[in-house]
């Protein structure tokens, strides 16, 4: 594969004496949109662990172009890594405040306060959130998806190559989703930043994502495309649900529709199985 | 300059002023009333009863409450910090108990007598030290960094070092255990003025190490994990940070014995007050507690002169009534909170 940007390799991590991952390979190339999909409770935070640095390897190693990533110092990390949490954590500072602290990895030792620079980013960045009307509230004041918005504004502060989102839009409308996928996949585009998406909404992530790594019960099930990895045969295996996938009309990507019991039971007694 | 950095010059100024204004006050109080005017001709002339008496017992007096006052309510924000806790405070961590059992011991075996009075703070710091030792290697062991566990580590060993204490004051004689009881509620008079200066510059190193980690507690304010994503090497910092206001609270202790509140009140007064932005937090609280301390000292001091009251009875009190009344006072206030 020519220049692998991310590497992950045989990579193990988990908790002591609880769950943990079993040999994650995969890569990506440099400015490719993924997703990790897969159950509650399949392993994909903990992915995320693993590679933000939270959780120690137990084996295996993980690569950022040469550079091997359990080895770099924190701030260097976080200049040119962002991840944004399932559930932000929040203090009781103001929006423009939280967003700043995005700028903290790239503070000199006895530099104390923000540079002009530093809050033009934040500016910048707030801006394409949709949360600077807000930048003076606090963040305990704000709803769960503003707060959302605001971590998701954090983390493009720190200017990263690679973003690294733990379900970005669970707290958002179907407005907000998409504005700010819209934004992530503008910014891949064109600043060829790198994502890694944990989403359960099987159906943004065939839209979004370039490739998927489908996870089960702490390894891999398959990866590839969404074309690829996202057919009623492994949704079925790995989330023991009944589906029916079409495409979406506009975009030609696998749409995934979710079937009642009632309707499961017409059909059985119809045609003896599902009629896909 | 940014608006932060404006904000930080002008509110570090105020606070710096109100100190001074604070100190100079509590210069001219007392059982010899020397007035305002009167206060620079006195340290000018260089001799009489008022000029030993400013410079002989009430100028150590307000740098040593400076001195301890700042260390402890930094120590407290440090604390609170990184423990996540608004009730952490420095004496939580079994550091108190520690030296109070150290001096109580040299008490009880009659040292101080024997070899003299530098043997207390020497005992105090023992104990201190040799606590918070005990519950770094513990809390530390095996390279974690379980905060909730250290905190509870350090608990119980503040129960088992007082009880110990109290263990010692009833086996011994009325005299001693009065020297215990004394010791421990605290006093800022304190004879040697190499300890005071000693005291003094460490609070201030202290300080200033304080700020280098500014940006590591403002991080953690959003949780280790967070601080981690965010650059910040957390647990080395809250290591650091933790030695750091175990140092300034044992030195602290050691000197002054163990004044109460100012360590939990005021780093809360002052969040009330500014927010919990740690650059704003650490100064404020240092000053603040200076401040908390000088006033504290006056009231000890005069209330019922000639005779003094420990320290420690007017921070409680004092204290604990100013912080409901604010509390109660500001119930909506938008900026309380770690």
């Amino acid at each position: 594969m020519e220049s692998e940007y991310l590497k992950i390799e045989r990579m193990c991590c988990g908790y002591p004496g609880g769950f943990h991952l079993k040999e994650i390979n995969f890569a990506l190339q440099k400015g490719e949109f993924a997703g990790i999909i897969g159950p509650n409770g399949s392993g994909k935070t903990t992915i995320f662990r693993g590679i933000s640095g939270i959780l120690a390897l137990r084996s295996g190693s993980m690569w950022l172009q040469s550079t091997d990533l359990s080895k770099l110092k924190p701030a260097m990390k976080a200049q040119r890594m962002a991840v944004v949490s399932q559930f932000p954590d929040v203090a009781n500072v103001t929006v423009e405040d939280y967003v700043l602290m995005g700028r903290i990895p790239y503070r000199e030792m006895f530099q104390f306060f923000e540079s002009r620079n530093d809050h033009e980013i934040a500016q910048k960045y707030m801006q394409l959130t949709g949360i600077y009307e807000h930048r003076n509230k606090l963040m305990t004041q704000l709803s769960g998806g503003e707060q959302q918005l605001a971590a998701i504004a954090q983390a493009l502060s720190q200017e990263p190559e690679l973003l690294l989102l733990d379900e970005p839009t669970s707290h958002l409308d179907i407005s907000h989703t998409v504005q700010i996928l819209n934004l992530i996949q503008r910014l891949n585009h064109e600043t060829s930043l790198t994502v890694i998406m944990i989403i359960h909404d099987l159906n943004l992530a065939a839209e979004y994502c370039d490739y998927l790594v489908m996870m089960d019960k702490g390894e891999i099930f398959t990866k590839g495309t969404p074309e690829e990895v996202l057919n009623y045969k492994n949704i079925e295996d790995v989330y023991k649900t009944v589906v029916v996938t079409q495409n979406n009309p506009l975009s030609g990507k696998p749409a995934i529709f979710l079937v009642s019991e009632n309707i499961m039971r017409e059909q059985r007694e119809k045609y003896g199985g599902i009629n896909r | 300059m940014t608006k932060n950095y404006i904000n930080w010059l002008l509110f570090t100024l105020a606070t710096l002023l109100l100190l001074v204004i604070t100190a100079v006050f509590s210069l001219t109080v007392g059982e010899a009333s020397i007035s305002i005017g009167d206060l620079f001709p006195v340290l000018h002339s260089g001799e009489g009863m008022e000029y030993f008496i400013l410079t002989q017992i009430r100028l150590p007096r307000v740098i040593l409450a400076i001195a301890v006052g700042g260390s402890l309510s930094l120590s407290g924000a440090i604390l609170q910090g990184i423990f996540r806790n608004p009730l952490v405070e420095p004496y939580t961590l079994g550091i108190s108990g520690g030296a109070a059992f150290g001096v109580a011991l040299i008490i009880v075996m009659g040292l101080h007598l024997s070899i003299g009075m530098f043997m207390l703070p020497a005992a105090g710091f023992t104990g201190a030290i040799a606590t918070v030792i005990l519950v770094s290697v513990l809390g530390f062991l095996r390279g974690g960094t379980d905060i909730n566990k250290m905190l509870l580590i350090g608990v119980m060993i503040s129960f088992v070092a007082s009880s110990s204490m109290m263990f010692l004051m009833s086996i011994t004689t009325t005299e001693y255990m009065h020297g215990i009881i004394f010791w421990i509620m605290g006093s800022l008079d304190e004879p040697n003025r190499g300890l005071i200066q000693a005291t003094l510059y460490i609070s201030l190193a202290g300080l200033m190490i304080s700020y280098l980690f500014a940006r590591s507690l403002n991080a953690l304010r959003l949780g280790e994990s967070k601080a981690s994503t965010l650059g910040i090497n957390s647990k080395s910092a809250i290591r650091i940070l933790f030695i750091l206001a175990s140092l300034l609270t044992g030195i602290s202790v050691s000197i002054a014995g163990v004044i109460g509140f100012a360590g939990l009140v005021i780093p809360h007064l002052i969040r009330i007050l500014i927010g919990s932005d740690y650059r704003f937090l650490l100064m404020g609280s240092f000053l603040g507690g200076g401040i908390f301390l000088i006033l504290s000292d006056v009231i000890a001091r005069t209330i019922i002169s000639p005779n003094e009251l420990p320290i420690g009875v007017i921070t409680g009190m004092a204290g604990g009534i100013l912080f409901i009344i604010v509390l109660t006072q500001l119930r909506k206030t938008r900026k309380y909170g770690i």
